[in-house]
């Protein structure tokens, strides 16, 4: 672990190396490619939330002159059971489901049928041309719904999973899941103070910019080239393999830029329906959804119900605290219910607590993966809890957190005892900010807030080329979302002694560099970080066995300082420094090229966490919110590219503000999602948000060469509930469900006669 | 369905397209010419991703039809960077890190340059209300809203 911190390019904030082509708009993005002989697919969806599929006829449209192919669900192979692998839970033959409907559709907006056609407008033409007969069933469209003994099933073969017993019948309910330590009963009466909550929060998009887009290209071997938008390209060729039932190496996966993911960009939805419409029609076939696909039929986050009870003494220490949370799956299991138990309590040290959680099937969209999956939901119950506590307390809410807070050695409530970490250096930092103790305007709150995520490690791949100039090319498989190549470039720049703009990094497709999971996780600075690192180790190995050889002396007698090969000292004084450019230069006369390369599963990936200082003010008459101030601090273990740690702070308060204050699935009765589009279903603009105050805190993490933690997902944890008890010290009235939107903030003033 | 023929200049050179005349000026810089710089977002005028400039009047492409395009003069993200490199806006975005997926960035720049060419000293509140037509999910805003406080001083004083 490098403990030294005059570091030479790492923690500055150059210019990312693929930045002028994304100011000038050569970036190519997935809806970006054309190719020669290129025809369009799109998908026919649902009008019903919940409906047995009678009979599809296909063969109007597949006789209309510009239509190729048309599939429906029943062109597809038989997806065998099995865990569909990275970020996001769930089933691959739910996937396959998912992606085109089989024998029931489970939502608004489910594909049911895909046709390819010469133009964008004949293939809606013969979208039109597809009858499809539905038997119209009850859609089951909330928690409580869903959970109720006599509820319509959307499976009658769901079976409630990690019960000491199978169920004797069918639910709803997908899978449970508990989590305790100690005794909560005893915890509760040595409580001097008991709080209790119960928050609800609607389903809520990740929101990126730029809609699902791929080109699929198949020939007749059968061999697929798919060009898409992706946080994972290793991971869309799995997926596309396991439900077209091919084999991965007919699938060549090229990631294109990516326009935000947020997680949402970890699934496939298009990809193997390209895939099968451009077999059929043996030509590329693009296919890109529109704003209204992405809302009724990409993975939202889970709404959730939450119970939350903590008891405390008098001087604050948490004697016991239990969770009871449901989470929405969507139309299939695999709602983030894990992570959200995992995380509720993950700050703190508590000797007895207990969490039980519910996957929850509902007629609605399959939730994905977003930012922290599951843990803003959870999180935000239990820090709103913290804050009534503290209120009844009678004490600072920073400090009832410290007295609680988790540190090295502590054991996490998930299982292991904690590394070092940073939580409660900053929380100091929060209660030393001048955000913390700066007055208020008149009618205006002060809410704080906590938050966590795991990060993960998982598998990545780098290889490092040195150009005959000494020049270097990083290749890596994980796609760029938020300015991670100039993360790896300044990592590899630093390893090496190079200057930063002597490097470059690219993505590779799946067939030109090694596996990697996906840009997920908060996981890519540091595992592929990691990797980066070890190649360019592996290059610095090479290098001084060159010299060695060049000077007639042992490798072990050659140091690599400031990215030149030196003699140690007492060797051989005359001995000129060899520069990187120098041995690339030499290459062909002591090996042949040089190329260094490291792949990892990578262990040890930090917890980061958070705390957040938000300042708002709520217009009684019209229940608007405005954000008045709000101050992000951090632990990133190290930053590498400080610019660029800071933006993830900034973006992901932003997000965390739009869910607290304005984001929601409306749906009415027949289970249609009212508001799919970006003028009623809104997200944070330039207007409603002040400037993002950031603070990096740098607790080192002891697994990473550098010190990295994952930044990525934490930022959007504790926004939701430092917005909540914002508005609770503005107003005087504790508001538990999101979004405190004007009309939920005005019936909340009204009941408490405020 | 027949073709309608529109003759009109983008980013100052002479373009004939042919075009349905249900298709919008978005779809036909994107899919009929290759001027994929100028995003969609949203199809729907809620997002600015697919800003242009219709005779230096800031639109968003996807709500002006192809046809409407005839006689008049587009500016596209394509057309903001000179024979001299980056536009100063261009510079600045990148110097402030105002871009993380990079997007929403095409439509961002081309809404400062209609503000900054209208109001060259624009305060934060200006910037912010300029820019409220053009969604961004990544960053916040901070570092875009800075880039393009930069960017006015830069073009009152080049450095």
């Amino acid at each position: 672990m490098a403990e030294a911190v005059d570091f030479k390019v790492i923690g500055t904030s150059p210019v990312r190396p693929d930045g002028v082509d994304k100011v000038t708009g050569r970036a190519q993005y997935g809806a970006d490619l054309n190719l020669p002989n290129q025809i369009y697919g799109k998908v026919l969806r649902s009008p019903h939330a919940h409906a047995r599929i009678k009979r599809i006829d296909t063969s109007r449209a597949e006789a209309m002159p510009g239509v190729y192919a048309v599939i429906c669900g029943r062109d597809f192979p038989q997806a065998a059971h099995g865990e569909i692998g990275g970020e996001s839970g769930g089933d691959v033959s739910d996937l396959a489901k998912n992606i085109m409907a089989r024998d029931k559709v489970l939502y608004h907006g489910h594909a049911v049928a895909a046709v390819s056609a010469r133009s964008l407008r004949i293939a809606d033409e013969a979208l039109a041309a597809i009858e499809v007969e539905y038997e119209v069933l009850e859609p089951v469209l909330d928690i409580d719904a869903a959970m109720a003994p006599d509820a319509p099933l959307l499976d009658e073969n769901c079976f409630t999973k990690n019960l000491p017993e199978k169920p004797d019948k069918p639910s709803n309910i997908a899978a449970v899941m508990q989590l305790a330590r100690g005794d909560v009963d005893q915890g509760f009466e040595q409580a001097d103070v008991i709080v209790e909550g119960e928050y609800r929060i609607p389903m809520a998009h990740q929101g990126y910019i730029e809609p699902h887009a791929c080109v699929a290209n198949t020939n007749e071997a059968g061999q697929s080239t798919v060009w898409c938008c992706t946080q994972g390209h290793f991971e869309f060729r799995a997926m596309t393999a396991k439900v077209l039932n091919m084999n991965v190496a007919d699938l060549k996966f090229i990631a294109s830029e990516i326009g935000g993911g947020f997680g949402g960009k970890t699934v496939v939805y298009l990809e193997p329906l390209a895939v099968m419409l451009s077999r059929k029609a043996r030509r590329p076939v693009k296919m890109m959804m529109s704003r209204e696909d992405v809302f009724r039929a990409t993975g939202p986050t889970s709404g959730t119900h939450i119970k939350v009870k903590v008891g405390a003494k008098r001087d604050g220490t948490i004697t016991a605290a239990t969770a009871w949370m449901a989470y929405e799956a969507g139309a299939y299991a695999g709602a983030p219910m894990g992570p959200g138990a995992m995380a509720i309590f993950a700050p703190y040290d508590l000797e007895n607590f207990k969490v039980e959680a519910y996957d929850v099937l509902v007629n609605k969209p399959k939730v994905a993966a977003y930012r922290a999956p599951g843990a803003p939901q959870s999180m935000h119950a239990m820090e709103s809890a913290l804050d009534e506590l503290a209120r009844k307390l009678n004490m600072d809410p920073i400090d009832l957190r410290m007295k609680n807070a988790a540190e090295e050695g502590t054991q996490a409530p998930y299982g292991p005892k904690f590394p070092a970490i940073g939580l409660k250096k900053c929380l100091e930092a929060a209660k030393a900010h001048p955000a913390y103790s700066r007055p208020l305007p008149e009618g205006a709150g002060r809410g704080v807030a906590v938050g966590f995520w795991f990060n993960v490690g998982m598998q990545s791949s780098a290889e490092v080329h040195i150009n005959e100039n000494g020049t270097v090319t990083v290749v890596e498989g994980n796609p760029d979302i938020g300015g991670s190549r100039a993360s790896m470039c300044l990592m590899a720049a630093e390893t090496l002694g190079v200057p930063y703009e002597q490097v470059r990094a690219l993505i590779g497709d799946t067939e030109s560099t090694g596996f990697s999971n996906v840009t997920g996780g908060s996981r890519t600075t540091f595992a592929t970080g990691m990797a980066v690192v070890r190649a360019c180790e592996d290059i610095i190995a090479q290098c001084r066995a060159r010299a060695a050889a060049t000077w007639g002396v042992e490798e072990d007698q050659v140091l690599w300082e400031d990215g030149q090969a030196t003699p140690a000292p007492g060797v051989n004084a005359d001995i000129k420094p060899l520069s990187l450019a120098d041995i690339a230069a030499n290459a062909a006369k002591t090996g042949g090229p040089l190329l260094g390369r490291a792949s990892l599963n990578a262990q040890g990936a930090g917890a980061s966490f958070s705390v957040n200082i938000a300042d708002l003010q709520v217009d009684r008459e019209t229940g608007k919110v405005d954000v008045l101030a709000f101050t992000a601090i951090q632990d990133a273990g190290r930053a590498i590219h400080k610019a660029y740690v800071e933006g993830q702070l900034q973006g992901g308060a932003a997000q965390g503000l739009g869910w607290a204050l304005n984001e929601e699935y409306i749906y009415d009765a027949e289970g249609v999602m009212e508001n799919a589009g970006f003028l009623d279903y809104r997200i944070p603009v330039a207007s409603d948000l002040p400037m993002i105050d950031t603070q990096i805190i740098e607790v080192p993490n002891p697994s990473h060469p550098y010190g990295v933690r994952g930044v990525g997902e934490t930022p959007i944890v504790a926004p939701l509930a430092a917005a909540a008890n914002a508005v609770r010290s503005a107003t005087g009235v504790r508001i538990p469900d999101l979004p405190m939107s004007p009309p939920r903030i005005l019936a909340a003033l009204e009941a408490a006669g405020v | 369905m027949s073709k309608v023929q529109v003759s009109t200049s983008i980013n100052g050179e002479e373009v004939d397209f042919l075009c349905e005349p249900q298709q919008t000026l978005l779809d036909v810089l994107r899919e009929t010419l290759s001027r994929t710089g100028t995003k969609e977002g949203c199809g729907t005028g809620d997002c600015g991703a697919c800003s242009v400039l219709v005779d230096g009047r800031l639109v968003c492409s996807c709500l002006v039809l192809g046809v409407e395009a005839q006689g008049h003069e587009i500016t596209t993200i394509e057309g903001i960077a000179t024979d001299e490199g980056l536009h100063p806006i261009q510079q600045k975005f990148l110097e402030h890190a105002a871009l993380q997926c990079g997007i929403c960035t095409p439509g961002l720049i081309i809404a400062t340059k209609s503000l900054l060419d209208r109001d060259p000293n624009p305060d934060e509140t200006t910037i912010r209300y300029w820019l409220a037509g053009n969604l961004c999910r990544c960053t916040g805003y901070d570092k875009i809203v800075r880039a393009v406080q930069d960017a006015a001083k830069e073009l009152a004083h080049p450095a």
